[in-house]
């Protein structure tokens, strides 16, 4: 027995020295080899007295698992101490760049598009299009602007042919016309699109972006009129409070027409809507003239409605604060990523217009 | 069209302010542009005199005076007068004011090293007369007045309406009167009774030709003889100054004075000057004549003139003639007040390119029965100022002008407008716009006042009712939500799909113009035909575009000149292949310039190429939708591409219309514009060229099916002739047993040492998995042989070994 707790002790005392993968598996082979010293110490069992048989083999097997745990627990120690070290030196810099990634923007005017065609999708409107080349007759005949009259001269129109019969769109509402002939009313519809006029200063572009709308029904009035374009203004605002003026005017194809203001003040240099005492205009509209109806076979002691346009560039400019119409379209690298919008903004009524 | 205040209240009886006059203009719907105070303005300008006038030290012509202003103050101005001098009563301006001809706003500055505080005005820069050689002289009476306002203060604030086309009425002053007390603001003045004494006739013959295309169907007129032509009177200069018109003679300027008062356009001939009589008719052409602009015309046919027997005196409503013209020693005048046919304005006027403020009026719409009150006026006004004696009014016609009716169904109102106002409230508002009414019933017969020719119709009345009584007056309703289909439609939904798809791929959008320069853009013609703007905004935006990327390189180019290197710039909208509405395709165009990594620490730096075109372009259509499997990639594109570095896509072997492009951009374009980049690349994709998709989402996602089974892949290299594409062997693969070869996967392709030079190697990698079974050894060692047998067969290939 003294034998045994001698060896226990001496190699208890050798392990807790500094020791390497090395020796403690030379260790191990020392002892439980083979020939090893614990392995020997077991193959005396059998010569041992049949009353001390049981204790030494006790005593042996106590300190057989001691030495055991002891070298493992010594290995794992070792090696932790080892992979630590390994991870120490591995380490980097995190602070270098991460590898390169590449942000795409929308166009504030795609943006703006959306989230329209969105606040109008809330309450039914389906989206229309229409071609960019029109014919005379759907731009301006059809709408209750014949030939000579003066509110031709409203548009400065860019034309494709002598004769004058072929133009590009000086606003959306020939999709009006277009929608009209082709179905039968009730129409619900907006169309934004492309629109073009052939004047160009800091606040004038040869092309444009609007939004027509058009809903006729049976008995669409006035203030149905007023009432969706009230809820579209504050809900493209993010407003809760909105200051709205209809205005009397004169579009051809419209009667009554109306001008749109929406109160607004400054602040620290930004436009502020809905409040103050200012009024800034932003559309045009009225209720479809019975003569527009004629043109596009429909009835207009049947069915009545409103049509209305608004210029997307210039609400786009006033609700992200962007001064200069003609930026839009200069494709500077620095203002589309100022001005441009994450790909994955969508915007939808369930996550908010915009962020 | 602009007037003052104070004009308006000669036809408007009111106790209302400024304030709210303006504010009820535009509830009515007259627009206003602006509402100057032109009284304060005038304000700054005041009575002074020189009390010491020395040379300016370091300039000849300049003058240093030393000023009074009143109220016991001095001030130094430098002035380059030859008439300042010491003594001289004059007008002076100080720093703030704003000189009236040129609209600059004085500020102290140095001239010539002498700190002037001011001016001294000329009567030019006042807009007095054309004197600009000296300033000022004003008499000894002005000694009281040192310091006073030069100006009467009276002026009155001037309003600028922006009237619409519809109402040509309100380029009247007395219009606009009618407009706004029909809204309430006061009520309308009577007219004054003319005290014109007209003991003589009208002598001078006046025929209206009876021809087709006669663009004149009244012609009024009357002689004042014995005139003496003079510069206005200080009140009518004072009008016609504050409308931002020069005074010319008083005849003139009360011609001009009755046609913004009553919205009369009227002419004054010096009757002496007319040769026998007038004739109105239809111009011949090649008749010339030289214009009071002092432009000589070449008339067309049909255009109408009003001549005397030796030619065309002017062209009728639109411009006098010099040869006829008022001077201020004409003695006799004929005065004329007629009616012109607004097309036939308009039309003269746009040949000729003339705009005046007749013709502005004539062609919106004159009032036929205002001859007699606008002759009246002027008659009226030239006697007093100018004297002389008026002849009877002689007034050709050639047709008796109608009365219009229309008959109004009270209930219209509110099924237009929504909201209901009393029969008596309806009759008192177009009353008071000039309506005559019947009452009948339910109905109301209605006859146009003759100044309104945009009425015809019922609606047209629901308009003046509504306007008259205030939109406010209309109901917000809270808009309902029923749909009568869905917002967007198949094509839609990929338009918004496909833009989005692009950008999240590291592309700015851009929205460039639909129009472009010819020089560009017939470098990506192709086969289009180019589509001319007859009236371009400029010669480098001439046509339509043919393809998205000339806009998109100009552009590119400006960012890279800017110093950006590594760009990427995508368009979706319209290109255009034909000048008739819907010749347009909607397409998407991305260009990529530069680098793909550039100054990395952990990549190499390489060009953009080739396949990261490929790869954007493929990646988006599989995001929309369609299988990578099926896509078909031809090495075929248009000539701007990079011959040898270019495809397109197909959606299937049946389509023949390539939905995308991809590759390079060709070095010769890159050469010819100077783009300086290390690389261009660039895509296109038709999105009219996608086929609907057959299923909807919903239901291609109804079934899932896959293998659990163990997968196995093995690689293999074939030595193959160059010109076989690397799809070849994949379709060769794939096709050996469809249901076994999961995928394939070239990863490497080698040229060069140890490959014959007509030939290269391909090295893929191929997963086969069945989905019924484990395949063992045997079933994979078959496969195997079947592949290298087949594609050895099938294209001419070698294992390497």
């Amino acid at each position: 027995m003294s034998d045994i707790k001698k060896i226990k002790d001496e190699y208890i005392n050798k392990l807790d020295k500094d020791q390497n993968i090395e020796t403690l598996n030379q260790i191990k082979t020392e002892l439980f080899g083979k020939n090893g010293i614990v392995s020997n110490e077991f193959k005396k069992l059998g010569s041992v007295s049949q009353e001390e048989r049981k204790k030494f083999a006790s005593d042996l097997n106590f300190i057989k698992e001691e030495l055991q745990n002891k070298i493992s627990s010594k290995i794992e120690e070792i090696e932790t101490k080892e992979i630590n070290l390994k991870l120490e030196n591995e380490k980097v810099d995190v602070t270098l760049p991460e590898r390169d990634f590449k942000q795409g923007k929308i166009h504030p005017v795609s943006q703006v598009i959306d989230e329209i065609s969105s606040i109008f999708s809330e309450i039914g409107f389906s989206v229309e299009e229409g071609p960019d080349v029109e014919n005379e007759y759907n731009n301006f005949t059809a709408l209750n602007t014949p030939d000579n009259h003066p509110a031709r001269d409203m548009h400065d129109t860019f034309y494709l042919d002598e004769k004058k019969e072929l133009l590009l769109r000086t606003h959306t509402s020939p999709v009006q016309v277009r929608t009209m002939l082709k179905g039968k009313p009730p129409f619900k519809i907006i169309a934004p699109g492309r629109t073009y006029r052939s004047d160009s200063d800091q606040t004038h572009a040869p092309m444009f972006h609007q939004v027509e709308g058009l809903h006729i029904d049976k008995d669409i009035n006035m203030g149905h009129l007023k009432g969706c374009l009230n809820y579209f203004i504050k809900e493209f605002f993010e407003v809760d409070k909105l200051k709205m003026r209809f205005r009397p005017s004169h579009f051809p194809f419209t009667e009554p027409s109306a001008e749109v203001d929406i109160g607004y003040e400054i602040k620290d240099g930004k436009i502020i809507i809905g409040e103050g005492d200012k009024w800034l205009e932003i559309l045009g509209c009225g209720m479809v003239h019975p003569n527009v109806l004629k043109n596009v076979n429909v009835d207009p002691s049947k069915f009545q409605g409103y049509a209305f346009g608004i210029g997307i560039d210039r609400l786009g400019m006033l609700k992200y604060g962007i001064n200069d119409l003609r930026a839009f379209f200069e494709t500077d690298y620095r203002w589309l990523s100022h001005f441009g919008f994450d790909p994955l903004d969508v915007p939808s009524s369930y996550r908010g217009l915009s962020r | 069209m602009k007037f003052t205040i104070d004009w308006l209240k000669q036809h408007l009886d009111t106790d209302l302010n400024d304030k709210e006059i303006i504010n009820n203009l535009t509830n009515v719907g007259l627009e206003v542009e602006s509402f100057e105070n032109a009284s304060s303005e005038l304000d700054d300008f005041v009575v002074a005199k020189i009390i010491n006038a020395q040379q300016h030290p370091n300039a000849d012509r300049l003058r240093v005076c030393d000023v009074d202003i009143g109220k016991n103050e001095t001030v130094k101005v430098v002035c380059g007068a030859p008439n300042a001098k010491k003594g001289l009563f004059t007008v002076y301006a100080g720093p703030g004011a704003i000189i009236p001809k040129n609209q600059m706003k004085l500020s102290i500055s140095k001239i010539r090293g002498v700190t002037s505080y001011g001016m001294l005005c000329s009567e030019a820069e006042l807009k007095l007369s054309d004197e600009s050689e000296g300033i000022t002289e004003l008499s000894e009476k002005y000694k009281e007045k040192i310091g006073k306002k030069y100006f009467d203060t009276k002026t009155s604030k001037v309003v600028d309406l922006s009237i619409t086309p519809n109402r040509p009425d309100c380029l009247g002053v007395r219009g606009i009167a009618r407009d706004l007390a029909a809204a309430g603001v006061g009520s309308l003045k009577k007219i004054k009774d003319s005290k014109l004494n007209q003991n003589f006739d009208q002598d001078l013959k006046v025929t209206i030709k009876k021809e087709k295309k006669q663009g004149c169907t009244i012609f009024g007129s009357c002689l004042i003889k014995g005139v003496s032509n003079k510069e206005s009177p200080q009140w009518l200069k004072d009008k016609i100054v504050s409308l931002g018109q020069k005074p010319i003679s008083a005849i003139v300027d009360i011609t001009n004075y009755v046609m913004i008062d009553l919205n009369r356009p009227l002419h004054a001939y010096d009757a002496d000057k007319v040769s026998k009589e007038i004739i109105v008719r239809n111009s011949k052409k090649g008749e010339t004549f030289e214009a009071l602009d002092n432009k000589k015309y070449c008339l067309d046919d049909d255009m109408c003139v009003i001549s005397d027997q030796s030619g065309v005196l002017g062209l009728g409503g639109i411009i006098g003639g010099t040869r006829s013209g008022t001077e201020l020693e004409t003695k006799n005048i004929l005065l004329e007040s007629a009616y012109f046919l607004p097309r036939s304005i308009r039309k003269t006027s746009k040949l000729l390119n003339i705009d005046t403020d007749a013709k502005f009026r004539f062609e919106r719409g004159i009032d036929p029965k205002s001859i007699e009150a606008g002759l009246i006026k002027a008659a009226d006004l030239i006697k007093e100022v100018c004297g002389g004696e008026v002849s009877k009014f002689d007034i050709q016609r050639l047709e008796e002008e109608k009365t219009n009716k229309v008959k109004f169904k009270i209930s219209l109102f509110e099924k237009i407008t929504g909201f209901k106002i009393e029969k008596k409230e309806i009759i008192k508002i177009i009353s008071n716009l000039g309506f005559k009414i019947n009452e009948n019933n339910k109905n109301l017969d209605l006859e146009i006042p003759s100044w309104r020719p945009d009425i015809t119709q019922p609606i047209d009345i629901v308009e003046e009712i509504v306007r008259i009584k205030g939109y406010e007056h209309i109901q917000t309703l809270i808009p309902e939500k029923s749909r009568l289909k869905p917002t967007l439609n198949r094509q839609q939904k990929l338009f918004h799909f496909l833009q989005r798809s692009v950008a999240s791929k590291g592309f700015f959008e851009t929205v460039t113009w639909s129009f472009t320069d010819s020089k560009i853009n017939n470098l990506f013609r192709e086969n289009y035909n180019e589509i001319k703007i007859v009236n371009p905004i400029s010669s480098d935006l001439n046509v339509l575009r043919n393809s998205i990327f000339p806009n998109l390189i100009f552009y590119l180019k400006k960012n890279i000149d800017r110093g950006f290197k590594d760009l990427s710039f995508f368009e979706i909208g319209p290109v255009f292949s034909g000048t008739k509405p819907g010749e347009q395709l909607t397409v998407i165009g991305a260009l990529q310039a530069g680098k793909y990594f550039r100054l990395n620490w952990q990549e190499t730096e390489r060009n953009v190429d080739v396949f990261d075109a490929k790869r954007d372009t493929v990646q988006t259509i599989v995001e929309a939708g369609f299988s990578k499997n099926k896509l078909i990639i031809k090495d075929q594109a248009p000539s701007y591409y990079h011959p040898g570095k270019s495809g397109s896509v197909f959606l299937s072997t049946e389509e023949d219309k390539p939905i995308a492009f991809f590759g390079e951009i060709h070095p010769n374009i890159v050469k010819k514009l100077d783009i300086k980049t290390d690389a261009l690349i660039g895509f296109e994709i038709y999105l009219d060229y996608f086929k609907e998709t057959k299923k909807k989402l919903k239901d291609q996602k109804s079934q899932f099916e896959y293998s659990d089974y163990q997968k196995s892949e093995r690689d293999f290299a074939f030595v193959i002739d160059k010109k076989i594409k690397a799809q070849d062997l994949i379709d060769i693969i794939v096709s050996i047993d469809k249901d076994l070869i999961k995928n394939v996967k070239v990863f490497d392709v080698f040229e060069g040492e140890n490959i014959p030079k007509d030939k290269k190697s391909i090295a893929l990698n191929v997963t086969v998995q069945s989905s019924k079974k484990t395949l063992n050894e045997k079933d994979l060692e078959k496969i195997n042989n079947l592949i290298i047998s087949t594609v050895e067969r099938k294209s001419g290939a070698k294992i390497r070994s």
